[in-house]
């Protein structure tokens, strides 16, 4: 018993850290299925250990990535926004000031429903209009407009704490809302009267949910539409089927951009950071036929590619502006 | 004094009799209340083993393809074998075993038939094996999660069909037309032509939405938008006129595409896939080699794929090549040893619960000591030593509150304590522990403290009596008395840090590691935050390895709440 305590104590005692030789990355959710199949990709190469890749969200990783330079910190955040100007302050203070930028990819946010359900043309007006807390809170689909279907909305979507949820309201409501008199942009939001219903963090449980009940129409990443055609189908938006090549194309609009940010104060500290950041940006992870593509991210087109290819190489800092 | 009569008279009496029958009603009504509760908890819990291990089921097998690779020593250098490209060299192979495989999207898609781990599998072999460089081995390779999901079923199956005639071949390069002298393609074309017809009835569904458009805005006089609607109804209705003058042609010729059943002919050993198809002929795409010939009624074959490509992950070619695979007999089903040995992987196939499983022991490991070897010694001296006044109460009370504080709070104060603080390691067993340890910390304070208020004045009383002091009574009395209701009170905490994720977001444990972890302070996770991620991806045979982790976090509970009834049936006495 004695012993057992003392043993407890020196465990406990023996605190601070232990020389780190593995790349920690921290942040979005939606980056992290990317981020991990890079990171197994490149801990099988003898010579690194494999990077460790928490899924804490896109602000609490930037909120740990931004705390300061060290190996306690963490040398690469995931984004599934850009960062803030805030949060760009926040680093700076911490002596976080050369931060490499690269968009990884594209993630396309789909509205589906059920196969057998009716087949939903929508435009992202009258998205906003059906979705919208400032707007008319129409009851039914028809209600927007009489070449929809007469039957009750109901949308199963991300909780607010998710940045899918973040994106949805910035690339539809927001811009919805420019195109009618009947939504108010000051302050836009997607209603909370019961039709539009939070669904959890959870896509898999979306698309679960959606194939029980053919009326509801569900928001989730577009990777899940393409693991699950045999029971849901996609809504055009004005006009665009949510497709692959449609996205990659930027015909289909509801999609938005990953971010990847690098400290670039611990290359050289940490060992293989500078070699992870190549294996992130190349042409067989992120490229065009990269098996990043096979996991679902909607590849960068040429010059977005080559510009990344030169940000990491030259370490280029992002110089803040621009950040809201 | 009494009447008896009297009283007897009302105790018979039709009220009474009424009063008791009231009674016992009310009795057997709440007795089948109990019983309905008890089986409805019953089924809910049936329901819940029978799906996750139904689903898991999935989850135990693997498909490996035995396929010959040449370890060409040109390519591979001696010294640093680990360096060589494997991958590549798979892919060559791959290739020069179906060459009639062209184009990159095809190409693509056969290398997807073979995990992306085994050319590293085949890499660690050889690194061990040094002596098989310069030869042709026969490895197993590990089938990919689609490939593994194909085998299994869960995509549909290629089904041979029944036919009569004789098939006339012409070949031109990778092409062939063939003329079957029946009409046996005949029956097949009904399924497509059902489609195309479905197809039409949606188009005029939607038609008829855009007329109540049109309508609508034409009685609104709004004409622009009428005029819009009324152009979108004309092209609904003449794409389903066009679908079904299509369908209604009795030797038409169909494209099967992605929304169609999959057609395929068997020449021999050689897959043709059908691009075209009437009644008695078609066209389509050779997938191996053969010459313009006459095929009898015997040595062809007709497959059907029922089930339209876009419903399913695995592409016409890779069922083809997986089909190919499988009648040379290269295909084999095992025990998936991967789930059971392996860390965390991106490739569902490859993906195990092992690693999870080693990081739950270390935290909990280290939950117990620190929670059970505090919370204890804590509860001995609130209840044995402590004075009751102000103070104490005053603890009791903050104890008491503590319990019932969310979790994710305590991952907070592990942040900024452990972590920020004392600069401990983030998504360490060690950290995880302890705040799991503190969490639990209150259930066991104030389990041990009940457990020790229900020994017995009279053993202290009696050992005191006999000379002993106050710390002999509680160390060799009073707590090994109360030891099974602590054990208890232990088991029923851990049991709820087992199965915690919340604080662990915080300290850096909801993340993916691919090491199994060696101790305490090694990177960890644990086995809720790997259900939790796993249900989380988008890959369909991450379902059952869901399902799977989740019979093993169930069996990790099971082995310790066995260990406290063990523990407790030691240390019961009775008295």
């Amino acid at each position: 018993m004695k012993h057992t305590i003392i043993t407890c104590m020196a465990i406990l005692m023996a605190g601070p850290a232990f020389a780190r030789d593995e790349i920690r990355i921290v942040g979005s959710s939606t980056v992290f299925p990317f981020a991990t199949a890079v990171a197994e990709q490149f801990g099988r190469n003898p010579d690194f250990s494999t990077p460790i890749v928490e899924s804490t969200g896109s602000g609490g990783g930037m909120k740990l990535f931004c705390a300061g330079v060290g190996e306690t910190h963490p040398d690469i955040a995931n984004a599934s926004r850009r960062m803030k100007a805030k949060e760009f302050v926040q680093c700076q203070e911490n002596g976080v000031d050369q931060i490499v930028e690269i968009i990884i990819g594209y993630d396309g946010i789909v509205i589906a429903n059920a196969l057998r359900g009716p087949k939903f043309s929508l435009t992202i007006e009258q998205l906003t209009l059906a979705l919208a807390a400032q707007g008319p809170l129409p009851e039914t689909w028809n209600d927007i407009d009489p070449s929809l279907p007469a039957i009750a909305i109901e949308v199963l979507g991300p909780p607010p704490s998710s940045g899918t949820r973040d994106a949805f309201e910035e690339l539809v409501l927001q811009e919805g809302c420019e195109t009618t008199d009947l939504v108010a942009c000051e302050g836009i939001s997607i209603r909370e009267d019961g039709v539009y219903v939070d669904a959890g963090e959870n896509d898999n449980l979306i698309v679960s949910k959606l194939e029980t009940n053919p009326n509801a129409l569900g928001i989730f990443g577009f990777s899940f539409l393409d693991q699950n055609y045999d029971v849901i189908k996609g809504a055009s938006i004005n006009g665009v089927e949510p497709e692959f090549d449609n996205i990659l194309a930027g015909e289909y609009t509801i999609s938005r951009s990953l971010y990847v940010y690098l400290k670039t104060a611990h290359i050289g500290m940490i060992p293989g950071l500078e070699a992870f950041m190549d294996e992130f940006t190349s042409d067989a992870a992120s490229g065009e036929d990269g098996y990043l593509a096979d996991k679902g991210l909607i590849p960068l087109d040429e010059a977005q590619f080559l510009q990344n290819v030169d940000a990491v190489r030259n370490l280029t800092s992002m110089s803040g502006d621009g950040l809201h | 004094m009494i009447n008896m009569a009297e009283l007897s008279k009302k105790h018979r009496s039709a009220e009474s009799a009424q009063r008791l029958r009231k009674r016992k009603a009310s009795q057997k009504r709440l007795v089948s209340y109990g019983i309905l509760a008890i089986t409805l908890s019953g089924m809910a819990l049936a329901t819940l083993l029978w799906s996750v291990l139904g689903k898991s089921a999935g989850a135990l097998t693997e498909h490996h393809i035995q396929l010959e690779i040449t370890l060409d020593a040109d390519l591979i250098d001696v010294e640093n074998i680990a360096q060589a490209d494997f991958a590549k060299l798979t892919k060559n192979m791959l290739k020069s075993r179906f060459p009639f495989v062209s184009g990159r999207t095809d190409r693509r898609e056969m290398n997807d038939i073979i995990s992306a781990g085994a050319a590293y599998e085949l890499r660690d072999l050889v690194t061990e094996n040094p002596d098989m460089l310069g030869q042709t081995v026969a490895f197993d390779f590990l089938a990919s999660d689609i490939a593994d999901l194909y085998f299994k079923g869960a995509y549909g199956q290629i089904a041979p069909a029944p036919h009569q005639g004789e098939l006339t071949l012409s070949v031109d390069g990778d092409r062939v037309s063939f003329i079957a002298s029946t009409d046996d393609f005949a029956p097949y074309l009904a399924p497509s032509r059902a489609r195309l017809l479905m197809r039409a009835d949606e188009l005029r569904i939607e038609a008829g939405l855009q007329e109540n458009g049109r309508r609508v805005f034409t009685e609104q006089g709004n004409p622009a938008e009428a005029a819009k609607r009324e152009t979108a109804r004309d092209a609904r209705i003449a794409e389903a006129e066009a679908l079904e003058i299509l369908a209604g042609q009795p030797d038409g010729f169909f494209e099967p595409d992605a929304f169609t059943s999959s057609i395929f002919l068997k020449l021999g050993q050689v897959w043709v896939q059908v691009e075209t198809i009437s009644a008695n002929a078609g066209t389509g795409k050779i997938l191996g080699d053969v010459e313009s010939s006459i095929f009898a009624a015997d040595e062809w074959q007709l497959l059907i794929y029922e089930d339209a490509p876009i419903t399913r992950k695995v592409s016409d070619i890779q069922a083809i090549l997986l089909e190919n695979l499988r009648e040379e007999g290269r295909v084999s089903k095992g025990i998936n040893t991967h789930f059971f040995t392996s860390g965390d992987s991106r490739e569902p196939e490859l993906a195990g619960i092992w690693g999870a499983a080693v990081g739950s022991f270390w935290t909990m490991m280290v939950t117990i000591i620190f929670a059970f070897f505090i919370g204890v010694p804590a509860a001995i001296y609130l209840e044995e030593f402590a004075r009751d006044n102000k103070f104490t109460r005053m603890v009791e009370i903050n104890i008491n509150n503590l319990a019932a504080v969310p979790s994710i709070v305590f991952g907070l104060l592990g942040l900024s304590v452990f972590i920020g603080f004392m600069g401990m390691q983030r998504s360490s067993p060690i950290v995880g522990g302890m705040v799991l340890g503190i969490m639990t910390l209150p259930v066991i304070i104030i389990a041990a403290r009940a457990a020790i208020k229900a020994v017995p004045p009279s053993i202290r009383d009696g050992a005191l009596a006999l000379g002993a002091s106050d710390l002999q009574v509680s160390m060799h009395h009073v707590l090994p008395l109360s030891m099974p209701g602590i054990l208890t009170g232990t088991i029923l905490g851990m049991a709820r840090a087992l199965g915690e994720t919340a604080p662990l977001i915080m300290i850096g444990m909801v993340a993916f590691i691919v090491d199994i972890p060696d101790g305490p302070t090694d990177n960890a996770t644990v086995l809720p935050v790997q259900i939790f991620r796993w249900a989380d991806f988008p890959e369909r045979a991450f379902e059952a390895r869901t399902a799977a982790a989740i019979v093993v976090l169930l069996a990790f509970l099971f082995a310790m709440n066995l260990t406290a009834i063990l523990l407790r049936k030691r240390f019961e006495r009775r008295w």
